[in-house]
């Protein structure tokens, strides 16, 4: 489907200009501007021709009509200039405005699709549409405006020019340059696809590289270096190959139509020159040939260019194809009518006949029935991969559950706003994410207008502000990408932090303290039962003690709540849950004089 | 740029062809208007069509003639400039995989992709096009300008004003230019970084409903680019213009001038349309070069910033402690020796003073809080970071003696704290520990790392896909295959870097079993934050702010380490209770 759309670059074309519309007044006079420095382009050459008819002979020059001439070829001069000038500046403006206007639809976009686009699209193709392609776009389409409106008026102009002069070798003129457009057409409609192959091969390779710079501590343990570079390479190679076939053809154009172009001019000399014979100069002068000449290769130029723009705008709208593909992804569906609101939520959350499962006809979750009471804690335990992180994607609506519901306060939670929903919810992840920039900006990411007072209190709370006030410059220290030299335990403390600033009336903790030492932890506990005291929680829990406390514990296995209840009536079940906390059990107690 | 041209050297025959080429079409361009003169001045003069037919077929001919020499130059500029961006953009991916840690920390994947992917292709357009018009451009104006001198010298004199006042125009605005598109890109990079990181936290953006703020954010940061790229914009599209002032201006100087000589009786009337026609050929070329010098200056800022990278020195230096690598026994003891580590040269060390003994096949068990080093540590034995004073000895030799890292590293299965896969079946992930693993191998490391129930449930099973950074899987399924992935080589030494922080407690608690049960008794080392997983160690390291605060056994430090015994009490008790 996505190749489809992007093979039809009619619509991409219809979609470009669509996002031209608030431009209107620059592109008016953008194209006026061009009209103004072509005529005055076009003029000029018409009065040097004036001036040098007044050069005739030796004692026979008159300079003063020639300078009278020179005094109106200088305006014309300054006036073409400053059209051209201000006409870059408007094409500037609407290049570079719609560039920035479809960036930001796509990032907007981004915001609203489904998590499930975002977990099946690899990054760096995204970004590499969002950055790489909308740039070369602005280029094409720079190029495209600055080109395109000046070579057609130039045509259209040298034309009536022309026409004025000797309507007749106007006519071999006019016969002969479409041949220059059919090749130019002929050679764009074949690149079009070789730059698209480019394109494709170029977002597999971004692919790749972003894989191996960003997990390269692996690359290098396990001494792939030369095998992923082997990929690369293999990759690389396919690029140069498609790229070499792209820029090659695709500049075949030049040459070509310049050719054609020689032989328009070719055709000028020949006709003019047995005209000018046949009618002994009567019809046409031996100056009007030379301007003629002149304008002949004006005339026939432009169409160097507009077959130059004209490749250069196939592969920006193969650019804005893949672009728009983004922006037609769905979105996730609107809840603008959502009625119910969940402005302090009691915390009260019941799954009923919850069903789920990430790819049709692979079942996960089934038929999942649970009941919690405001405030209660419920431990989720498990071995790994039974769901647990699912039933978190379900609770925050990151994906909504295919059939069944689930209730907050009794309102099913498809009914309420996301935003609602999610501002009710707390969520501490098991992979942390810190954003490049610093350590406040950070921790008030959830609360922007935080006080000082308040970020350190949060800090103090999640045991962070101690080695946070050891980094070199405390809450001011920038942070690069994905927190950077932080330590895992470190980044993991400000992810508390972040949620200790202000903490929403029900809360999702997933494995949340794993990497960080136990002392640390002890405390962080200690703070977490302060918080989680009057709010429901859900933990995917792995120490002991948490579970112990909690007023309800979901063991799961296999996509299913196989057992539920408190520790010790599970423990008298004897069943599954029994028989994880004994192996924990014995285990510990095994080495323990 | 300069520097650069070494991936040019490969295509230096096509890089040379290709303008030569190109210059051969613009001779055959010059030669055109001296058969249109000829044309006019015999065919029409004498009234002899015939002529006129020769010389249209002979500039027919230079028409073809220039065809195919152009389509060859094209060519081979294409051939060149892809190739050299080919070769560029494979040393910059293995450059960057010879880069530190630390290094890759501090340019950030954002700016590394951008550079190779962007910046790379910005380069190979500009070099396309400057084989394509460097030499060509030049040759016509010079060709022209020499023209202009054999018909009136005087006249021409106009040139020779012309040229220097172009050169500033031109050069004053490449000059101010370069900052300014280096300064667009590095808006670019904000634009990408932020994009990146958006996509890769959307579950925490949208969890703390900041959906709007980033798009503000982001609004600003692309809205600044924006504004910075139609400055740019504006300031280097006076270029056009003025060179059209200059060279019209001078058109008319030389028509005057022209008109001067023909009054004293020096020049005939054709002459000065020769000069006026040589002017216009010179503007047309000049208004291509100038375009042009544009995308250099861009490309210029491009190739700075590709520099940087390769100007990043790789982060292993060459060892001073070399010997024959042959004649060292692989058995798997580990020895620290004073060992220090200071990751920056200004910043407090990370490890300081570092010494032990762990023999082969000996369990090594390391705790210790936040910060306290025990990754530093670890990472010191395959020799991912070089110490500062001291050594670590691999099977009694210095890690530094080795020529060649690698074969240190295949001695070692690694198992980081985050788990990373790469996107591939799991057969491949799993690979990666041992090219030549055979099906049974991989099956036991799986069993060892209890990983294979869940990889026989898996569609295809070892041939099951896994997506980029094993987004397909959970964080514990993927810890396990990483487990696996460092057991698949039957390392001599293993090292755990607190590497089942995902895993069930019973899950844990069978890997541990099977670890300590490894037919080929690797020396492991385990980083842990929990006693209970080090406690049958034989040695266990307490570290504290880089330092060894005690070692000993378990029982050992229980007697004798307070902040031990404290570590192991607070997670005792919890399970005491539950027992009770």
């Amino acid at each position: 489907m996505s190749k489809q759309k992007a093979r039809a670059p009619r619509g991409t074309l219809k979609r470009v200009f669509s996002y031209l519309k608030g431009y209107r007044f620059f592109l008016i006079f953008s194209l006026f501007l061009a009209l103004v420095s072509v005529i005055s382009a076009l003029y000029l050459p018409v009065l040097i021709g004036n001036a040098i008819d007044c050069i005739v002979g030796k004692n026979d020059v008159k300079f003063d009509t020639i300078s009278q001439i020179f005094l109106q070829a200088g305006i014309i001069i300054l006036v073409t200039a400053l059209a051209q000038w201000l006409m870059n500046v408007c094409n500037n403006k609407m290049t570079f405005g719609i560039v920035r206007n479809i960036r930001n639809d796509a990032f907007r976009h981004l915001q609203k699709v489904p998590l499930s686009y975002l977990d099946t699209h690899k990054t760096g193709d995204i970004v590499s549409r969002l950055i790489a392609d909308t740039d070369q776009f602005s280029d094409g389409l720079l190029l495209g405006f600055t080109q395109l409106f000046s070579g057609v008026l130039t045509i259209i102009g040298t034309l009536i020019f022309m026409l004025w002069i000797h309507p007749g070798i106007t006519l071999v003129v006019v016969l002969v340059t479409p041949l220059s457009l059919f090749v130019a057409a002929f050679i764009a409609k074949r690149t079009h696809k070789m730059f698209q192959l480019q394109a494709e091969i170029r977002g597999k390779q971004t692919a790749l590289m972003e894989e191996a710079i960003g997990s390269h501590k692996v690359v290098v343990a396990f001494s792939q270096e030369d095998e992923l570079l082997e990929k690369f390479n293999d990759i690389n190679c396919k690029l140069q190959k498609a790229s070499l076939q792209a820029t090659f053809f695709s500049s075949i154009t030049n040459p070509s139509t310049r050719f054609v172009n020689s032989l328009v001019y070719t055709g000028v000399a020949l006709t003019g020159a047995l005209t000018v014979m046949s009618t002994g100069g009567a019809s046409l002068s031996i100056g009007a040939l030379s301007t003629f000449l002149a304008y002949a290769n004006q005339y026939t130029k432009p169409f160097n260019e507009i077959s130059g723009v004209v490749t250069e705008l196939q592969g920006a709208l193969a650019c804005a194809a893949r672009i728009f593909e983004v922006l037609d992804s769905d979105v996730e569906i609107s809840d603008a009518k959502c009625k119910n609101h969940l402005s302090n939520a009691r915390g009260a959350v019941t799954f009923q006949n919850v069903n789920f499962s990430y790819v049709p006809d692979h079942p996960l979750i089934q038929n999942m029935n649970l009941t919690v009471a405001p405030g209660q804690r419920i431990a989720i335990v498990g071995p790994t991969g039974c769901g647990k992180t699912t039933v978190i994607n379900l609770l925050m609506r990151f994906y909504d559950v295919s059939s069944g519901a689930i209730l907050i306060d009794g309102v099913n939670i498809q009914d309420i706003p996301r935003k609602e929903l999610r501002s009710s919810l707390g969520m501490v992840l098991q992979e942390t994410w810190l954003r490049a920039g610093t350590i406040r900006e950070n921790i008030a990411f959830g609360k922007p207008d935080a006080t000082d007072e308040e970020i350190i209190a949060a800090a103090k709370a999640a045991h962070a502000h101690s080695f946070i006030k050891r980094l070199p410059h405390g809450y001011e220290t920038v942070i690069g990408e994905d927190g950077g030299a932080l330590s895992q335990g470190q980044k993991q403390l400000l992810c508390i932090t972040r949620l200790m600033l202000s903490p929403p009336p029900m809360l999702i903790l997933d494995e949340a303290t794993s990497s960080i030492d136990t002392r640390t932890e002890q405390k962080i506990q200690k703070a977490f039962a302060t918080l989680m005291q009057g709010r429901t929680t859900f933990v995917v829990a792995h120490r002991l003690s948490t579970i112990r406390e909690s007023d309800l514990i979901l063991v799961m296995k296999d996509g299913n709540v196989i057992e539920q209840g408190d520790h010790e009536s599970l423990l008298l079940q004897q069943g599954f849950y029994a028989k994880l906390y004994h192996s924990q059990f014995e285990e510990s107690q095994g080495g323990t004089p | 740029m300069r520097k650069l041209l070494r991936f040019l050297k490969p295509y230096s025959k096509e890089a040379a062809l290709g303008p030569l080429f190109k210059m051969l079409e613009a001779l055959f361009e010059l030669f055109i208007p001296l058969v249109v003169a000829d044309i006019v001045d015999v065919g029409i003069k004498n009234g002899d069509s015939h002529y006129i037919l020769k010389r249209c077929a002979i500039m027919v001919a230079l028409g073809v003639i220039g065809l195919v020499c152009s389509i060859t130059a094209q060519y081979f500029s294409a051939k060149a400039a892809v190739g050299m961006a080919t070769g560029m953009r494979g040393a910059l991916f293995a450059h960057i995989g010879r880069l530190s840690y630390a290094q890759t920390d501090r340019l950030g994947t954002a700016t590394l992709l951008s550079r190779t992917t962007s910046d790379v292709n910005q380069i190979q357009n500009t070099v396309n096009l400057v084989l394509r018009l460097f030499l060509r451009s030049p040759f016509i104006v010079f060709g022209a300008m020499i023209m202009a001198f054999t018909v009136s010298p005087k006249a021409a004199m106009t040139f020779v004003v012309t040229i220097p006042a172009l050169s500033v125009v031109i050069f004053g605005i490449m000059i101010i230019s370069i900052p300014l598109f280096r300064r667009v890109q590095s808006k670019l990079d904000r634009v990408l970084g932020l994009t990146r990181e958006n996509l890769k936290g959307a579950r925490v953006v949208r969890a703390f409903v900041r959906e709007q703020e980033s798009i503000e954010e982001f609004s600003a940061a692309n809205s600044e680019l924006t504004r910075l790229q139609r400055f740019t914009g504006r300031f280097s599209a006076l270029l056009n213009p003025l060179t059209y002032v200059i060279i019209n201006f001078s058109i008319l100087a030389i028509v005057y001038l022209g008109g001067v000589q023909v009054e004293l009786g020096h020049l005939e009337t054709g002459d000065v349309i020769a000069l006026y026609n040589y002017m216009s050929q010179i503007l047309v070329e000049l208004i291509k070069l100038a375009n042009f010098i544009i995308l250099i200056t861009k490309s210029c800022a491009s190739a700075a910033r590709v520099n940087e990278i390769f100007d990043t020195p790789s982060g292993m230096t060459k060892s001073d402690f070399y010997t024959e690598e042959e004649s060292q026994e692989s058995i798997g003891s580990v020895e620290f020796r004073n060992v220090s580590l200071s990751y920056h040269k200004e910043s407090d060390p990370s490890l300081s003073d570092i010494s032990f003994y762990a023999p082969a096949g000996a369990t090594v068990g390391i705790i210790g809080g936040t910060g306290s080093g025990k990754s530093s540590l670890v990472n010191l034995i395959p020799r991912f970071y070089d110490v500062t004073d001291g050594a670590v000895l691999v099977n009694g030799h210095d890690v530094r003696s080795y020529s060649n890292p690698d074969k240190l590293r295949e001695q070692i299965g690694i198992v980081p704290q985050k788990a990373e896969l790469f996107a591939g079946t799991v057969r491949e992930n799993l690979l990666w520990g041992n090219a030549t693993a055979t099906e049974e191998e991989i099956n036991e490391a799986l069993r060892d790392a209890q990983a294979l129930d869940f990889v026989a449930q898996m569609e295809g099973g070892l041939d099951a896909v896994i997506e980029q950074g094993g987004r397909n899987l959970s964080g514990g399924q993927r810890q396990r295959l990483t487990i696996a992935r460092a057991l698949v080589r039957r390392p001599k030494i293993l090292i755990l870097d607190d590497s089942a922080s995902a895993l069930d407690f019973a899950t844990d608690a069978a890997l541990r079993r099977a670890l300590a049960n490894l037919s080929y008794r690797p020396t492991i080392f385990i980083v842990s934050q929990r006693t209970a997983s080090i406690k049958n160690a034989d040695a266990i390291l307490v570290l504290e702010d880089g330092r060894i605060m005690n070692q000993g056994t378990h029982a050992e430090l229980l007697e004798r380490c307070p902040v031990y015994r404290e570590i192991h009490e607070a997670q005792f008790k919890s399970t005491e209770v539950t027992t009770a």
